[in-house]
């Protein structure tokens, strides 16, 4: 399951071992992962809909702005908790193009069953 | 195992496990086969308080559900509710009196017994604090007449998990039986993944099956999906009861799992209940009710 938790997500150096010799590499000197920050509220995310590339790793920063929430990517095994107050971040490496729906997969009420959007994978 | 029709689940069925025949049951018949120990009624998902074009007769269907089971010939040694009584509402005093309505109606059943498991809309949205005030525990056991009955709770944790608590009260309570014990498990989520992309699984409910595994006469029926549906985990037969407020869509059939339109020329399709005849060692016979025009 590539589920990460708040915090976890995203090593800022790098250290690379070559025969008896390590290099520690700053982190401006790797491309940064981008970071798509995705806010949730009963009933909907914002934005619905997240276009990504096949193999580039991405980082998911989830909000919310009511209750607890959840974040369900099922074709990628990817959810998480979005707690109020913090902010939950998931690490993905797309491995395949398509669309895929995400939803909520904490019960928030009335409108819960409506609530999920789609991550749209091209190459 | 993917979803299986009746007549590849029969098949199955007849393998290891307990056995289970299918019938459709007519109004007025008897619920149960003379060679059944006893049968009891599932009613699930009446969703007592919705409104809506997908039920033109919101506030009809319950009560018509409990003139049809009450006209069953044979009365039912008890009937269980599978959860989602009443439909979510934010506001706890609606809630309730939701709850109290729907629990006025049901006191109309003829049968002695009634048992009450919560649902999501029932209990999600307050860890199923209304719920136990009108119904008592979220999960439970009891015996009846050699059957031993597991109440499972997975709704009242809104991140649709049993936990780890009641995972262990569950592990304790199997040790108590033994491994050929016939075994019936209620509960209102799946506990497989059925349609994760519509929230149609429980999240810790491998390990709920898991614990179930070691023994060799398990079923489980439950609700929340609004249909009849079967699916074997193994040895284990898992039946999902039509719901009493509006159908939904086969799973994953489509983007949205949004209610299925009300047909007014076949209204309350889709509707039912189900009767479950218990045939030691044999297994199960279920007969599936409709909802009638007039009840």
């Amino acid at each position: 399951m590539r589920t990460l938790r708040a915090g976890a997500a995203c090593a800022s150096i790098a250290v690379m071992v070559a025969g008896l010799g390590a290099y520690v590499v700053a982190s401006s000197a790797v491309p940064q992962e981008k970071t798509i920050r995705i806010v949730s509220e009963r009933f909907n995310y914002s934005p619905a809909e997240v276009t990504v590339r096949k193999g580039v790793p991405v980082i998911l920063e989830f909000t919310t702005k009511d209750v607890l929430m959840g974040f369900n990517l099922p074709d990628f095994e990817a959810k998480v908790d979005i707690v109020p107050g913090k902010v939950a971040r998931l690490r993905l490496v797309p491995d395949k193009t398509g669309t895929f729906v995400f939803l909520c997969d904490v019960f928030c009420g009335s409108g819960h069953e409506e609530m999920n959007g789609r991550l749209i994978v091209v190459d | 195992m993917a979803g299986i029709d009746r007549r590849d689940f029969l098949k199955l069925a007849g393998i290891g496990g307990a056995g289970v025949v299918f019938g459709s049951a007519l109004p007025g018949m008897a619920g149960a086969a003379a060679q059944d120990d006893f049968y009891f009624v599932q009613l699930s998902d009446t969703h007592w308080g919705f409104e809506g074009p997908p039920n033109p007769d919101a506030k009809g269907t319950l009560k018509k559900a409990v003139a049809a089971v009450n006209a069953l010939e044979q009365q039912p040694d008890f009937i269980v509710f599978t959860g989602d009584l009443t439909h979510t509402t934010d506001d706890p005093m609606e809630r309730r009196k939701r709850l109290a309505e729907f629990k006025d109606i049901v006191a109309g059943l003829k049968a002695k017994t009634v048992r009450f498991m919560p649902g999501e809309h029932d209990a999600s949205l307050d860890n199923g604090k209304a719920f136990r005030e009108f119904f008592g525990s979220t999960y439970y056991t009891f015996d009846h007449k050699g059957v031993h009955f597991i109440a499972l709770d997975n709704v009242s944790d809104p991140r649709a998990a049993i936990g780890d608590e009641q995972l262990a009260w569950l592990a304790a309570d199997l040790k108590e039986q033994k491994a050929d014990a016939p075994i019936v498990v209620l509960t209102h989520r799946p506990l497989f993944d059925l349609a994760p992309q519509w929230d149609w699984a429980t999240r810790d409910g491998a390990k709920a099956v898991a614990l179930l595994m070691p023994y060799t006469n398990v079923a489980v029926f439950y609700g929340h999906i609004h249909q009849e549906h079967h699916h074997m985990t193994g040895h284990i037969a898992h039946h999902a009861a039509k719901g009493l407020m509006f159908p939904l869509p086969a799973p994953g059939s489509q983007p949205k799992r949004s209610p299925l339109a009300w047909d007014p020329a076949e209204p309350y399709k889709g509707l039912g209940f189900r009767s479950v005849g218990v045939d030691k060692p044999a297994g199960f016979r279920l007969g599936e009710f409709p909802v009638q025009k007039k009840g």
